[in-house]
């Protein structure tokens, strides 16, 4: 076969894998065609792959194929990690993948024994910033998911001014360089102020904030490949980057509505601070308790209960336990459901994740919007380790730090019983009114423990 | 401008309106797996990383390349893994009895 009828074999199984990628996101619509998508993404990948070791390029198979199969050994098992881990798991591969892209950047720059224009040079220099600054980004979310580093944001004074000059230090670097191609001193030093600025990026960023700064990272780091493919010239590169750039956009957007603020807000507005101060007037008030004998009967009676499951259910591994209470109330005839507020959990859709796990039905699990009307309507509303996203205070207390947040109306049902460790303001610092109301019963203990005890009561379990 | 740059750009965009219409629609129940399976189909700089390598025209490049595919293999190895598994897990009410 000649080179050039090669070159062109090479470009339909590109084609194809392009038109899987597509294919495969649009699987996805749906809970019962999804698993197609992941067929379909797994033949484009490997048609692709498999094309490009016949590219006539490809001479070196030892430094391709040793790779292929520690990347391999050491994806197989970040594939099976534990469902509670997979927030940091996704904050770990937006870091491979941005270091991928910035490592080939950098690459291509040095191979480029032929003098680079200005023009590429701008496009390379962009590429591997973006890259470099969302793969240590991406390590500082992982490091903060699997709680290496510390959760709450890390802030100091003139941190914005400090951040944003380092970002305008790496680009400034770039417009030398562009300037000067020959300058390649500049370029190292450029990678190094870029991957510090990830580190300042997302270091004074706090755990609840995680979900719209892990969809961000996504984003960044699609858009970093489709650069790269602007860089090389491979439209497989710019389509499945400009896919995954404009998904990790899109939950970005959702995400930030959920909370009701910007981006910006998010990158540069230290959520700890406000809170710090709201949660300074306290007074004395009422609040009631009860056990999970009288939870057990309350439950019982119901005709409707809704479940709100929050972090804290995670954190307490209780989901599984939350099951065994679906599966013995819903014996006794009682209807429960789940509510989902956009940003319960780590990431996007984590509690769906841990509650599917945990064998509960995906019809139960019910979206905001959809379910915020049937609150009135519901005898029961538990909640299991959700806090802020239940605080009545974000529809009637404009001097609330979370006022305006779309929340999930749980204090309009006939009862409320909430499981909460102890009466200590929840992860942002913001105390929520909800736990004083007239209709609120407080569940106090861990909630694996707690929702255990309700099921034993109840005569179901194991 | 380079004419490359041009049709790049045509496909960039285009790309990113379909992606656009396209993640709109995935149910928000399955935005877990979403992230995971976008991840996997980013991983696709692992062609790119593979000539590199493969060229292998300066140690410094060759190495550079090398890594690059060992990190984005296992990002599309483990993606697609963990993707199915999560997907496997979401049953209905119906499918759960039969």
């Amino acid at each position: 076969m000649n080179e050039l009828a090669l070159q062109q074999y090479l470009d339909f199984a590109y084609i194809a894998a392009v038109v899987l990628f597509i294919l495969s996101l649009k699987f996805l619509s749906s809970p019962t065609t999804a698993r197609w998508g992941v067929l379909a993404g797994e033949i484009g990948a490997a048609l692709a792959v498999v094309a490009t070791l016949f590219n006539p390029e490809v001479t070196a198979y030892r430094w391709v194929l040793i790779p292929l199969i520690i990347g391999a050994g050491v994806g197989i098992p970040l594939g099976l990690v534990h469902m509670t881990a997979v927030p940091q798991r996704t904050a770990l591969s937006h870091a491979f993948g941005a270091m991928s892209a910035a490592l080939i950047g950098i690459a291509e720059y040095y191979a480029g024994i032929v003098p680079v224009t200005r023009f590429e040079m701008g496009e390379i220099a962009l590429e591997v910033i973006i890259g470099s600054l969302t793969f240590t980004g991406s390590l500082i979310a992982a490091g903060k998911l699997q709680e290496i580093l510390p959760q709450r944001p890390i802030v100091y004074r003139g941190q914005n001014i400090v951040s944003l000059s380092v970002l305008g230090g790496a680009l400034a670097l770039a417009v030398a360089l562009v300037v000067n191609p020959a300058h390649s001193i500049l370029f190292p030093i450029m990678v190094v102020v870029a991957l510090i600025f990830g580190v300042l990026l997302v270091t004074p960023i706090g755990g609840a904030d995680m979900p719209t700064v892990i969809s961000l990272l996504n984003s960044y780091a699609g858009f970093s490949a489709a650069l790269l493919g602007f860089v090389l010239n491979s439209k497989v590169l710019v389509v499945a980057g400009a896919l995954d750039g404009s998904s990790g956009f899109v939950l970005s957007v959702i995400m930030c509505k959920a909370m009701n603020r910007s981006f910006t807000n998010v990158m540069f507005g230290a959520f700890g601070q406000v809170h710090a101060s709201a949660a300074g007037v306290k007074e004395e008030r009422v609040v009631r308790s009860a056990t999970a004998e009288e939870a057990a009967d309350i439950l019982t009676a119901a005709n409707k209960v809704v479940v709100v499951p929050g972090y804290g259910m995670a954190v307490a591994q209780a989901q599984h336990k939350v099951r065994e209470l679906y599966d013995v109330l819903t014996k006794k005839g009682v209807e429960v459901r789940f509510a989902i507020h956009p940003v319960a959990g780590r990431m996007p859709g984590h509690m769906n994740v841990l509650l599917a796990e945990a064998d509960i039905p995906y019809d139960r699990l019910i979206e905001m919007d959809e379910i915020n009307g049937d609150f009135p309507q519901t005898d029961v509303a538990l909640v299991i380790g959700a806090n802020d996203v239940t605080n009545p205070a974000a529809r009637t207390d404009q001097s609330s730090p979370i006022f305006g947040m779309p929340i999930l109306d749980v204090d309009k049902a006939h009862t409320v019983m909430v499981i909460k460790r102890s009466m200590n303001p929840g992860f942002a610092g913001i105390d929520n009114p909800l736990y004083y109301l007239d209709n609120t019963l407080m569940l106090f203990g861990d909630a694996k423990q707690f929702v255990g005890a309700i099921v034993r009561e109840l005569g179901g379990g194991h | 401008m380079p004419a490359d740059f041009i049709s790049n750009l045509y496909v960039f965009i285009l790309a990113g309106f379909v992606g656009f219409e396209l993640i709109k629609r995935v149910s928000p129940l399955l935005h877990t797996p979403l992230m995971s399976l976008t991840n996997a189909l980013d991983a696709i700089v692992v062609v790119a990383a593979i000539i590199i390598a493969g060229r292998h025209e300066t140690r410094l490049t060759t190495i550079l390349g090398a890594i690059a595919v060992a990190a984005s293999f296992s990002n599309m190895v483990g993606g697609f893994l963990i993707t199915d598994r999560m997907l496997r897990m979401f049953k209905s009410r119906g499918s759960k009895q039969s």
